[in-house]
């Protein structure tokens, strides 16, 4: 294994632009995704921009603190602020972009099972989000990501075509999370057992299986809501006899194990980087893969626990919280592993670790936050306050999105054959840690308070915080930039990275960097677990 | 990554190690796809049956518009085609292509039959103002004799047209799929070393078949 | 550990917290204050334990030798069981105060309360309807809540409960407020456009204020026509789309001084702001559609819902805006 003295990788190989988007490479469609993933990533993020400068002064009288034009405009950039950045941002992030590019170099494979399937893939999520930002200069729509009925049957806007654009997208969703199970099935190579697999290979791959299981369900959710709008049928308009609350028992069931989507890859790329760049095995491997299966399986009977408040019975509203209770086991587990992972190692602070111990940081707050929403009683208070909004953007933001930033570090010297400067990545982690937790933190003591989530404008007692709040959104925006800045200089002038930079154990680093077409040179044959660090 | 080379006689990506190793990864995704589509069903069988004990009379009401017989006779046909399309794969294992061909005309000729009489079916109801939803037309309705019971019979309708919409749209795939095979399987493209395409569509078809087999009590025979 | 919980509370209900105005508010942020200990001792370990080994096995040489830890049985048992005994005693303790919550009590004084894009109408049991909530102190109170159109959730921070008022069906939420004073009344459930100005205030008042208030509202009948037209100018919540005291444009267009004026539609053609102008856009809002507003109009209609004698009350106060 090792050099290819060619000089030939997945990037040369096949010359022109237009080759790569006909390629079937995984780690070609990966840079796809990545490409498309990080402009959407700059939409939503130029919309949250938006949505707290608004909120950066209470609207007194008619125009002062106000900065978009009114209510409805404000519901339209916070519908595509969400929309975009769980359908398009977080969904396909870790799995359709590291995934790809990793979970068949990990497991020592050519490729991923359909290499057709897996460009169509990209293709189908490309004619989804099309749709979507058509809808933007159709008529924008203004429900929410989560497109409630009534209100969403009521409204006025383009909601079809957003429908039928999640719809599409779930379907590329789908075809992925179903190609990633067959190829971890099927292409492991000799003496790659599936407790040999790296970590990240397996949230990835307990994330196919939520996939593969709950999008369908959103699929006819999405369906029988178009129905719903175009013929009245009366399944979930009170006026004509249905019930609006069956379309959030719907809408959770996908959107709950959903959230788990966004976040178990995030898991999986932590405990990559917490072991390498501890050069130490990870404590516990078999405890983190099972827990990463039983957080998929658990998440399918917690969907109720969005719906407290909703007018469903007691009853339910005690088991949905005592389901929930359990899925935090799973998650308490995977925390303590990687502090111990820590335990005797030799810590590199290396702008991925920090990232990942930032991830550690923001997570537990985020998992604490989590438990207080799942107690019932508390639930009530907090319930659409902005209490949940800083809960789940600890979770998603300060979770996946650290995660995502965190693991392309650490690979980029293998996607890109290039090193990154690690001093401008190190300031890139200070704003936007710093920068989430002053945007964020604020909103905990918001929502208990009773600022409820949602709101253009807002009672006085709320104005210092959000002040606060706003200019952390600044700090964070540095702090992208700076990584986007370092990424660049990366690419164009970074030093030629060697294959294995960092000393890591999986399969990845064995073959060159960037690897060629075919991954390896000779077929790896795997004798040991992932982490051997002896 | 698409280069194949020929191992034991059969195209095999490169990487796979061999036909059979391809032919499992192969099988695997169909069935994995077809959790998804039962899944999907699955989703609205769960809205039918919360809103039929919502509301039985109504569905009761909505189910003697359908013509049992002819959703009977959708169904034999149905299975009449499971069956051959079984047989277009077992002719190919066996190393009858011929035959094989002949058994999914019929196959397409039975998707084809079925879809003829779902023809029929739809534009009876929509000639005696039969519509999903807020387009049910109580007045046309009565024209032919019948005053409407329940005011929200289009949800029954709803779910009739959305379901039976929704498989008639996968039959209409399947009959594309299996076209596509026996195209193929004319141009002798199979053999009983490697007949994937039409195993997948079989799996296909057949799960169509099987959804048919649990809307067609449900809808036509709720009454 | 009960001490630095009340010491929790303390603080929590003075700056962190809305004000705690009946026994359940008290017994919800004692729950939240032992959620708030316990977490943060939970953070503590988490993070200064993160913090304490980064520092400590700071990488020194690029050779360290680091130990080979793969499992250790006892410590895995010990930190899934403690926190699953953790979350199973808040879940308990969450049960019992969610059962209170959620068990009305008899003979509680029962308001109706009407959730409609974008203003909550509370209507009591001798008829009287206003858009703010008011209530006599140390006294259950149920409220029965329903919507017109799309999903509200009706919340009242200082009491900590909320409950959705869904279109269709009846939900129910009850308080007995210890407190007197005005309360934040908020819609918490995303409803359009004015969402965030559905907000509402909850009064709690004496039992004798609350009986005076009463007679008084209900004696509206007997008002001038004009001052009549300004309390149903509040109760129907017009006020939260049309300005009455300056020409500045809320979400409709501002009433203030348009009596008797000429004014443009959408369409190109003229009106008069009078009589019959403003009777049909109360009651068919879509039918002429002021030029520079969003079509089709936001406003609901009220047909069928302002009585004749209403409808010229409202007209007869809309006149007397000049």
């Amino acid at each position: 294994m090792g050099h290819h003295s060619s000089g030939k990788n997945y990037i040369n190989e096949e010359p022109g632009l237009l080759s790569w988007f006909t390629s079937l490479d995984h780690k070609r469609i990966a840079i796809l995704y990545f490409v498309s993933v990080m402009t959407f990533f700059l939409v939503g993020g130029i919309m949250a921009l938006l949505l707290r400068l608004e909120l950066f002064a209470p609207n007194t009288t008619a125009n002062v603190g106000q900065v978009l034009k009114n209510g409805d405009v404000y519901n339209q950039v916070l519908t595509y602020h969400g929309a975009i950045m769980v359908f398009m941002v977080i969904i396909p992030g870790i799995p359709a972009i590291l995934g790809n590019f990793f979970l068949p170099l990990q497991i020592g494979a050519k490729d991923v099972a359909f290499p057709r399937l897996n460009l169509a893939s990209w293709y189908v999520l490309m004619l989804g989000a099309t749709l979507a930002i058509l809808t933007f200069f159709n008529s924008k729509i203004d429900t929410g990501w989560t497109f409630y009925t009534p209100y969403s049957i009521r409204t006025g806007s383009s909601v079809v075509m957003m429908v039928v654009a999640a719809f599409i997208m779930g379907m590329s969703s789908i075809l992925t999370g179903l190609n990633f199970i067959v190829t971890v099935h099927k292409l492991r190579a000799p003496g790659m057992s599936m407790f040999r697999m790296p970590l990240f290979t397996w949230a990835i791959y307990s994330t196919a299986i939520l996939q593969v299981l709950a999008t369908p369900v959103l699929g006819i959710t999405l369906l029988l809501l178009v129905m719903e709008r175009t013929f009245g049928v009366g399944i979930f308009d009170p006026k004509l006899g249905g019930d609006p609350v069956l379309f959030q028992h719907f809408f959770w069931f996908y959107s709950h194990p959903a959230v788990y989507i966004m976040i178990l890859p995030a898991m999986g790329v932590v405990s990559e980087l917490i072991t390498t760049y501890s050069k130490k095995t990870i404590f516990g491997y078999t405890a983190i893969a099972y827990s990463s299966i039983g957080i998929a399986a658990v998440s399918f009977f917690v969907w109720g626990h969005h719906m407290f408040v909703s007018g469903q019975s007691e009853v339910a509203g005690i088991i949905f919280s005592f389901l929930t209770m359990l899925v935090g086991v799973p998650t308490a587990i995977k925390m303590f592993n990687w502090l111990a992972t820590l335990y005797k190692g030799s810590i590199q602070f290396s702008a991925p670790m920090l990232f990942a111990l930032g991830f550690l940081f923001l997570f537990a707050i985020g998992g604490v936050t989590g438990i207080m929403l799942a107690v019932t009683a508390i639930d009530v208070h907090f319930h659409d306050t902005y209490f949940v909004v800083a809960h789940f953007h600890y979770v998603m933001v300060g979770g996946t999105l650290m995660a995502i930033m965190g693991g392309f570090f650490h690979w980029f010297p293998k996607m890109f054959g290039k090193m990154y400067n690690e001093t401008t990545a190190i300031a890139s982690w200070v704003f936007i840690f710093i920068g989430f937790n002053v945007t964020f933190f604020p909103q905990f003591i918001l929502g208990a308070k009773g600022m409820p989530r949602r709101y253009f404008d807002y009672v006085l007692e709320y104005e210092q915080l959000n002040k606060i709040s706003t200019m952390g959104s600044w700090l964070i925006t540095i702090g992208f930039l700076i990584g986007l800045y370092t990424i660049i200089r990366g690419l164009t002038s970074g030093a030629k990275a060697p294959d294995n930079p960092w000393g890591a154990k999986t399969l990845e680093w064995q073959t060159s960097s960037p690897p060629i077409m075919h991954n390896f040179d000779h077929d790896p044959v795997v004798t040991a677990g992932p982490y051997e660090y002896k | 990554m698409s280069t194949s080379r020929l191992v034991n006689g059969v195209e095999v990506a490169s990487h796979y190690r061999d036909e059979k190793h391809q032919y499992a990864s192969n099988k695997e995704g169909i069935w994995l796809f077809m959790v998804t589509e039962i899944l999907m069903f699955g989703g609205l069988f769960v809205g039918y049956i919360l809103f039929h004990s919502l509301y039985p009379e109504m569905f009761a009401e909505g189910a003697s518009f359908l013509d049992w017989k002819l959703g009977f006779i959708n169904t034999l046909v149905l299975i009449f085609s499971s069956l051959t399309m079984a047989l277009g794969i077992y002719f190919n294992q066996v190393g009858q292509p011929k035959k094989a061909t002949w058994a999914l005309a019929i196959t397409i000729l039975c998707g084809a039959i079925f879809m003829v009489i779902k023809y029929f079916e739809y534009t009876h109801k929509f000639h005696m103002g039969i519509f999903p939803g807020k387009f049910l037309d109580p007045a046309m309705m009565a024209e032919y004799g019948h005053t409407v019971q329940n005011s929200n019979l289009g949800l029954y309708f709803g779910f009739y047209f959305c379901m039976s919409g929704l498989h008639g749209l996968h039959v209409l795939i399947g009959m594309g799929l299996i076209t596509w095979v026996m195209i193929k399987n004319i141009k002798g493209d199979f053999n009983p070393k490697y007949y994937t395409p039409i195993e997948g569509v079989g799996i296909f078809w057949h799960i169509v078949d099987l959804i048919w087999i649990f809307l067609f009590p449900l809808l036509y025979l709720v009454g | 550990m009960a001490i630095l919980m009340l010491l929790v509370n303390k603080a929590m209900a003075g700056t962190f917290m809305p004000p705690q105005a009946t026994e359940i508010s008290k017994q919800v942020d004692n729950l939240y204050g032992f959620l708030l200990v316990v977490s943060f001792i939970s953070c503590v370990i988490l993070i200064g334990g993160m913090i304490y080994f980064v520092v400590k096995y700071k990488r020194k040489t690029a050779n360290d030798k680091t130990a080979y830890i793969t499992h250790d049985t006892r410590l895995e048992v010990l930190w899934s069981v403690i926190p699953l005994i953790i979350f199973l005693l808040v879940f308990g303790w969450g049960w019992v105060l969610y059962h209170d919550m959620r068990t009305m009590p008899k003979d509680a004084l029962e308001i109706n309360i009407t959730g409609k894009q974008w203003a909550w109408t509370a209507e009591y049991k001798n008829g009287v309807k206003a858009t703010e909530v008011v209530v006599p102190v140390n006294k259950d109170v149920k409220l029965v809540l329903g919507s017109e159109d799309v999903i509200h959730s009706f919340y009242i921070p200082s009491f900590r409960i909320k409950q959705d008022a869904v279109p269709g069906r009846y939900s129910a939420l009850w308080f007995n407020s210890q407190k007197l004073g005005e309360f934040h009344v908020f819609c918490t459930e995303y409803c359009g456009t004015s969402h965030s100005g559905m907000i509402t205030k909850l009064k709690v008042v004496s039992q004798e204020d609350f009986n005076k208030w009463l007679i008084e509202e209900s004696e509206v009948g007997t008002l001038p026509l004009a001052q009549r037209g300004a309390k149903y100018f509040q109760t129907r919540a017009c006020a939260s789309c049309h300005n009455v005291d300056s020409a500045a444009v809320k979400i409709g267009p501002s009433l203030y001084q348009r009596w008797g004026k000429e004014g443009s539609n959408a369409d190109g053609s003229k009106y008069t702001f009078d009589e019959n102008h403003v009777r049909e856009s109360i009651l068919l809002p879509q039918a002429q559609l002021t030029a520079g507003y969003p079509q089709p109009s936001p406003m609901p209609s009220f047909q069928g819902q302002l009585s004749e004698s209403e409808l010229t009350a409202l007209i007869e106060y809309i006149k007397g805006l000049n």
